[in-house]
């Protein structure tokens, strides 16, 4: 059959960074092509080529047995290439009717009078609508466009994007907003999108999902397509392809740490709204590696232990005793302490230096009565400098000039140097080099080997193998595996990911 | 003017970027507020030989004592990532209280100040209340409070300003009248420096030590920074917001004590036109030294500034209605140096959630 679109050798670069490295690939008509890959991987890339928001690329696209040059997205869209992307608050317009969201392209273009009124557009929102059958009274049409659930808004969106009759639709993590039975129905609507004759291009991490709506499996990695099957789908043999490491890159593992002594249990904790409660315990003296694909749960793990945000449900005894904190504050207090995982966001702030950032969370230990002194302060700053072996000038440096890596090394070590009883690192390796990467896990290794009790989150197998001593596997917020290193292995880890529920 | 000679550490910073300097930019942006103001300092004194009397200096920063001390306030709450909007209300409000409590109930003056001050920490937990616990936005929040605050003062004394000899609902006479002790607030002086400008300078300086010296000051700019960050560092952010709010509003009835004491009754027109000169005075600050924060020092100097300006003026004969054209030209300067002129990427932002 005739592709729908298709690419050859396609390349994409960001200055010497290459993203896309030669993708061929030919995504056919009537079926449902899911895209699977790690953070980084080169997806939202690929989309954003596809459908015109990047321009420069190298290659061909082939559309309709032509070559087109896709330099803008409505190229895309004169060419029947239609994307939904993730975030549905990008699409949705505030403030306007669902009869206005729906027509808003043609509002853009003047295609409809500039001085319309809402009832002159409905005729031609309700035939927008029937484009999906969605089944909108007048009343839901006139209605502010946030007064729909967010499905719906998500459907808006769709609809938007086939009022074009699209030959290619391609949807990013389209249910990240949307709960069980929403998906459901947004299943129903790709599906008949297929029976149709659409070429449907699904990027997800979900796996549950794509083993439910795909026909066709890519695992896409480093900017290649790594995989690429048919039903039905080898699971386990995805996200090898997706996550493990070949033999080469593999990290040498240190002597592997025992901890004895339970500091912290968990006790019927549920982390998202769809999951199954679970109990766990952290030993004190070893590194616990928590793993899980995107959106697995591992965050909402971290913030709940660290009281940043409460668990859908469940309790906490720490050394004994209840825990149960309402703020960080609390954590903080009884030594519980978490580096989230997003570092600008969470942890850094404008113009402070590296001894300010530092110190920030121990301010009682360079101040009396409140006063701070800056001797003090300059000193502890130039000890996580040296401890972390942080590249900067001084400790006078303002904390943005730094690399990634080494605003990292700061962030850690504040809070390492005060010996921990939980220390949780939410992601600790993003937008860390190698070399400031090994140095962080070795820091996280030392801290465990004398007595605290290191959680690591990843979404990265090999990040995991290198730090950890013990491994839990989340899937879809449950537990799906727990166990120290030697007894396990990367298959039996990434088998326990991959089993479908 | 002053030059930097380029230390060893610029220097290390390597060949890839452009050789750091102080170019006249730089020092425009740096020192341009404080040269403005000493330019038209020694102007005025060139000029105006009126203006050169230290007795005129202390009556200038006298005057302006009253718009600095609410716009400390107003300083502290920008310093959490919000904004104060009924300072000038909880002035007003304070003259009406201490009015009160001298002329109707017949109080001592230092009976008239403690009460003033619980009334302005009130609306100051007020505020806190509407914008820690309720989640209003800080603008929004103190906005409702500045009506309230207006119109409610007014409900005890059916609306009119309170002096002495004030005929009461039931036909009586006020039994009492402004203290001469509380009267001395405004008037009194030690030595030749007036007590509100001792007032001033106390607060002045009180704010810069917490807000750049104490570990609650270095709190509250994370908050106002990256509240985010600075609550996963373990900032209470609630409190600290509250105790900002709590602050700005004993602040602003401080400046409401001195208003009082000066008009000598319970005007309930007074503090009208004091928030926009606060809000102003604690934006100018923000441009001054180039810092691009909202920081105690510069309130203050911003506050002087637009004192010697009006003073200068009015010395000059020009008529009332250009006071506003100098406090928006004074303002405007400010703006250009720290928006416009300043190569800094972050600048301060205020708390309006557009």
């Amino acid at each position: 059959m005739e592709p729908a679109v298709r690419m050859e050798a396609i390349t994409m670069s960001f200055g010497p960074n290459e993203v896309l490295k030669g993708i061929d690939l030919a995504i056919e008509p009537g079926k449902v092509t899911a895209m699977l890959g790690a953070n980084g991987a080169g997806k939202s890339t690929l989309i954003k080529v596809l459908s015109g928001v990047y321009n420069g690329y190298g290659g061909t696209v082939v559309i309709d047995g032509a070559p087109v040059y896709i330099d803008h997205p409505t190229t895309a869209r004169s060419h029947g290439v239609e994307a939904v992307h993730q975030k549905i608050a990008d699409g949705i317009v505030p403030g306007l009717s669902v009869a206005e969201n729906l027509l808003f392209e043609a509002i853009v273009n003047n295609e409809v009078p500039r001085a319309a009124s809402l009832h002159s557009l409905m005729p031609r929102a309700r035939h927008v609508a029937s484009v999906l059958d969605l089944d909108w009274s007048d009343d839901l049409l006139r209605s502010d466009v946030y007064e729909l659930p967010i499905a719906d808004q998500q459907l808006l969106l769709l609809t938007r994007a086939l009022v074009h009759e699209p030959r290619l639709l391609i949807l990013d993590e389209p249910t990240s907003a949307l709960s069980k039975t929403e998906a459901d129905r947004l299943f129903d609507v790709i599906r008949r999108l297929r029976d149709d004759g659409v070429a449907v291009f699904y990027v997800s991490h979900r796996i549950g999902e794509i083993d439910s709506i795909a026909d066709r499996l890519l695992v896409l990695r480093d900017g290649v397509i790594r995989s690429d099957q048919g039903r039905p789908f080898d699971w386990a043999g995805a996200l090898h392809e997706m996550l493990d490491a070949d033999e080469a890159e593999r990290t040498q593992r240190t002597a592997e740490l025992r901890g004895t002594d339970e500091v912290l249990r968990l006790e019927g904790v549920q982390l998202l709204a769809k999951s199954e409660p679970f109990d766990l315990s952290i030993r004190s003296g070893e590194v616990t590696g928590v793993f899980g694909l995107l959106g697995s749960g591992g965050s909402q793990l971290a913030r709940g232990i660290f009281g940043a945000d409460l668990f859908e449900a469940g309790t906490m005894t720490l050394k004994g005793s209840a825990f149960g904190p309402k703020a960080p504050a609390d954590a903080i207090a009884a030594d519980v302490y978490m580096v989230p995982e997003d570092r600008v966001n969470g942890t850094l702030i404008k113009n402070w230096t590296v001894s300010m950032i530092a110190t920030f969370p121990f301010l009682q230990d360079i101040s009396r009565l409140g006063v701070l002194n800056p001797l003090a302060e300059a000193k502890v700053g130039r000890s996580v400098i040296q401890d972390f072996g942080v590249i900067a000038q001084s400790e006078g440096d303002p904390v943005m000039s730094l690399s990634g890596g080494n605003q990292q090394k700061v962030v850690v070590g504040r809070w390492l140097r005060k010996q921990p009883a939980v220390m949780i690192l939410n992601e600790p390796f993003q937008g860390v080099d190698v070399g400031a990467r090994h140095d962080l896990a070795e820091k996280a290794r030392e801290v465990a080997g004398t007595g605290s009790a290191v959680i690591v989150m990843s979404t990265d197998l090999e990040e995991i193998m290198e730090v950890s001593d013990r491994v839990v596997v989340l899937a879809d917020g449950n537990l799906r595996h727990d166990a120290y290193l030697s007894e396990t292995s990367r298959d039996e880890i990434l088998q326990r990911l991959s089993e479908v529920e | 003017m002053a030059t930097r000679t380029m230390t060893p550490k610029d220097s290390k910073k390597g060949v890839t970027q452009s050789k750091p300097r102080l170019d006249a930019r730089d020092l425009l942006v740096k020192y341009g507020f404080i040269a403005v103001t000493i330019i038209f300092l020694v102007y005025f004194m060139a000029t105006l030989p009126a203006f050169r009397t230290s007795s005129t200096m202390f009556t200038l920063l006298k005057f302006t004592s009253v718009v600095a001390i609410a716009g400390l306030g107003v300083t502290v709450t920008m310093v959490v990532g919000g904004l104060d909007l009924s300072v000038g209300a909880t002035a007003g409000m304070s003259v009406t209280v201490a009015a009160m409590t001298m002329v109707i109930y017949a109080q001592q003056g230092s009976v008239a100040i403690l009460a003033v001050i619980m009334a302005g920490a009130i609306i100051g937990a007020a505020n806190a209340l509407l914008i820690v616990v309720l989640k209003i936005p800080d603008l929004l929040a103190t906005l409702a409070t500045m009506f309230l605050v207006q119109g409610l003062k007014l409900v005890p004394v059916d609306g009119q300003s309170v002096s002495s000899g004030l005929i009461l609902r039931d036909g009586t006479v006020a039994p009492g009248k402004f203290t001469p002790g509380f009267l001395e607030i405004n008037r009194g002086s030690i030595g030749p420096v007036p007590y509100p400008v001792i007032i001033f300078a106390v607060l002045a300086v009180f704010t810069w030590f917490l807000l750049s010296r104490t570990k609650w000051g270095r709190v509250m700019y994370a908050i106002g920074s990256n509240p985010e960050a600075a609550r996963l560092a373990g900032a209470r952010v609630g409190r600290y917001k509250a105790f900002a709010y709590m602050l700005s509003g004993i602040y602003a009835s401080i400046a409401g004590l001195i208003l009082a004491s000066r008009i000598g009754q319970g005007d309930i027109s007074a503090g009208n036109s004091l928030l926009l000169d606060a809000v102003a005075v604690a934006l100018v600050g923000t441009s001054v030294l180039g810092v691009g924060k909202p920081n105690a020092f510069g309130t203050a100097l911003g506050a002087i500034l637009i004192g010697i300006l009006l003073t200068g003026t009015t010395m000059m004969n020009f008529q009332y209605y250009w006071q506003d054209v100098v406090k928006g030209f004074v303002l405007l300067v400010a703006l250009v140096f720290s928006f416009t002129l300043s190569r800094r990427k972050q600048r301060f932002q205020a708390a309006v959630p557009l």
